[in-house]
């Protein structure tokens, strides 16, 4: 194996929409924001937390007394925000802030907008800029300002909404979640994915059990070590079992009813999915040998996608004692 | 109940960035080995795998799952995971030998920090509701709490650069010329980003006095949980740390490994475990020297036990936290018996 090269790497970003049920207490906190109003709720000693809490943090007793806190308040500690990252309340450089509004006990975690570092300090007085729409979220707070602030800077858009009845209460938040990571094949993916942009099939066996995997394995399941020794396969092999997928869904791009079938190519010792296609849906069976059917070269790339399906080679069928081990 | 030892420690090299997997296999495989050749053991030997990383971090559903390959997981094990940093996994498989159930475990952490950014992505521990949502950041989270310290007087920045002087050798002074990352924190009192790993052996007493000549007793472990409301709980203070200190005997400790991912977080770490001057802290250069998530904590336990191994150090305590501003924190005691 060459360990000279780098393993592929791509972007990956993952996204959705983290969807959650709010409850009595979040709910009316976030049905008071959506009317620009903030309520705290009062613990079992009398302090009252701002954002509420469900439970007393103390001795864990089930909270429901509420009670407003005004749209003013204090910070409590700070620490500055030279580069801001995606998503947080603002794209220009800010302060973190625990704020204590007025009636509080507790304080709430969020962004003042104090322009530099100079112009904020524990102790400041500082109030709440509204977004403009307000949606029952915690980001209907926009962010703080200092309380003698020019008001003139447009916020960022509201996050997304469940949908409900005009004028129902807010029952589901929805926070998006975009995340973004640099995803890198292992050394041994990495040779098998460059094989396949030339229409080579590359799996790799294990120094210790001399089975062939094909993709190849960071490390083989039984013996812990990395696949090491390259071996080419040949395109063709046995399908091993299947299913006949009937049942439409999003993102499906063959019309039902098609084959998914697990196919062990010759040579190798683990079977992998693909499409079986070429033959009726019905007439597919488990020892059906099948063949490779490539996409033209110019489509070519790094993934197993350059074999648009298996169809069958009219051979006779693989004995069942001989692949009953694969199963 | 049996007594429990620590028989073995591997980690892998800290480094800024591996061009390896997500799933940690190419890291976990060559210290998998490096650990049974220390001890002598083999995978058929050990009862009990249990591991710690986190899906967030990898950007990827039951990421865990291929990690199992560098076991070498076939014919079945018995195997379990925490999506926490792996000393909680170490706890885990510290019970499953106390109930009788295994003599051995063998307990690993692995996490690819550098594949995502991890300051953003640590985000996701936060409140789901009122928090998350606003996605502040793991040094910012930090930094207010450092504030709080130093405008009460408990530390100064000056405390703040002793701390990572210690570790670097650097000149505090100089230290303290540098700008501020994210005011109050400079580059120094912030943990690297780690990719990394760490491998822990675990095994009744009796067994490990035949792997290695001084076990690592775990005289004590235990672990404590603060609220995760941020502006609810007085963020100068660790009383889950406190707690846990208090239901272990850590008199006569000599050293100590803390898992502090910034300068103030081990100003709180000593104070809350009431370390003396007598006990020598983080001879490994600690959380700021290399962070590698989700096995940083486990590799405390790690360090703090391969120095009983080698004869110098007779009791130590061994710290690692999970979540924001120290919200969870396990303490082990470990002694030469
Ligand atoms: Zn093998």
């Amino acid at each position: 194996m060459d360990v000279t090269e780098t393993p592929l790497a791509a972007p990956l970003n993952v996204g959705f929409d983290y969807t959650r049920s709010t409850g009595p207490v979040l709910g009316r906190f976030v049905n008071g924001l959506r009317e620009r109003r903030i309520e705290g709720i009062r613990g079992s000693d009398g302090r009252v937390h701002v954002p509420p809490v469900e439970y007393d943090p103390v001795t864990a007793e089930q909270l429901g007394e509420f009670v407003p806190v005004g749209e003013e308040g204090t910070v409590v500690s700070w620490s500055w925000c030279p580069e801001p990252l995606d998503g947080q309340p603002l794209s220009r450089p800010f302060a973190w802030a625990l704020v204590k509004l007025d009636g509080a006990d507790t304080a709430l975690l969020h962004a003042v907008d104090a322009g530099s570092p100079e112009n904020i300090h524990s102790g400041q007085r500082v109030r709440v800029r509204w977004a403009e729409d307000t949606v029952g979220h915690i980001r209907d707070i926009a962010y703080f300002l200092p309380v003698d602030a020019a008001d003139t800077a447009p916020t960022e858009a509201a996050p997304p909404v469940a949908e409900r009845e005009e004028g129902a209460p807010v029952s589901v938040v929805i926070t998006p979640v975009h995340l973004k990571y640099m995803h890198s094949a292992s050394p041994e993916e990495s040779r098998y994915l460059r094989g396949l942009a030339e229409g080579k099939l590359i799996g790799q066996r294990c120094p210790a059990c001399e089975k062939v995997y094909i993709p190849p394995r960071g490390a083989c399941p039984t013996d812990g070590v990395p696949t090491t020794e390259e071996v080419e396969l040949p395109d063709t092999g046995i399908v091993t079992t299947f299913c006949i997928v009937n049942v439409p869904f999003l993102g499906q791009r063959l019309k039902p009813p098609y084959v998914a079938a697990y196919i062990l190519l010759d040579g190798a010792d683990i079977a992998f999915l693909h499409l079986v296609l070429g033959c009726d849906a019905q007439d597919v069976k488990m020892g059906m040998r099948v063949r490779a059917s490539w996409k033209p070269r110019d489509e070519w790339w790094t993934s197993l996608e350059n074999i648009s399906h298996f169809e069958p080679t009219g051979e006779p069928d693989a004995a069942y004692e001989s692949f009953a081990h694969h199963l | 109940m049996p007594d429990v030892a620590i028989a073995g420690f591997a980690k892998a090299p800290n480094v800024r960035e591996t061009p390896g997997t997500t799933n940690g296999v190419e890291m976990l495989v060559p210290i998998f080995a490096e650990v049974f050749e220390k001890t002598g053991l083999s995978k058929q030997d050990i009862g009990f795998w249990c591991s710690g990383s986190s899906d967030y971090l990898a950007g990827r559903a039951f990421s865990f799952i291929a990690a199992v390959d560098a076991i070498g997981a076939f014919p079945p094990i018995h195997e379990s995971h925490v999506e926490m940093d792996a000393a909680w996994a170490l706890y885990e498989a510290w019970l499953k030998i106390r109930m009788g159930e295994v003599e051995t475990a063998l307990v690993y952490g692995f996490g690819k920090s550098s594949a995502g950014q991890l300051r953003r992505v640590l985000a996701l521990q936060l409140d789901p509701y009122v928090v998350t949502p606003l996605w502040p950041d793991s040094v910012s989270i930090a930094g207010i709490q450092a504030r709080l310290g130093l405008e009460a007087g408990l530390w100064s920045e000056k405390d703040l650069a002793e701390v990572a002087a210690r570790g670097t050798g650097k000149d505090v002074g100089e230290l303290l010329d540098a700008p501020y990352l994210a005011d109050p924190l400079r580059r120094h009192d912030i943990a690297p980003v780690t990719d990394g790993a760490a491998v822990v052996i675990l095994s009744t007493v009796e067994r490990a006095r035949d792997i290695v000549d001084h076990p690592a007793v775990i005289s004590g472990i235990e672990h404590r949980v603060d609220s995760p409301v941020l502006g609810a709980r007085d963020l100068t203070r660790s009383p889950s740390t406190e707690a846990a200190a208090k239901a272990l005997d850590l008199d006569g400790a000599d050293l100590a490994e803390l898992h502090a991912p910034f300068t103030h977080q081990e100003l709180i770490l000593r104070a809350a475990l009431g370390l003396g001057d007598g006990v020598e802290v983080n001879p490994s250069g600690g959380a700021l020297a290399a962070n590698p998530m989700f096995s940083a904590g486990l590799a405390r336990i790690g360090e703090a036990a391969a120095r009983i191994h080698r004869g110098e150090s007779r009791k130590a305590v061994a710290h690692a936290t999970s979540g924001p501003a120290l919200q969870q924190n396990l303490v082990t005691v470990l002694e030469a018996r």
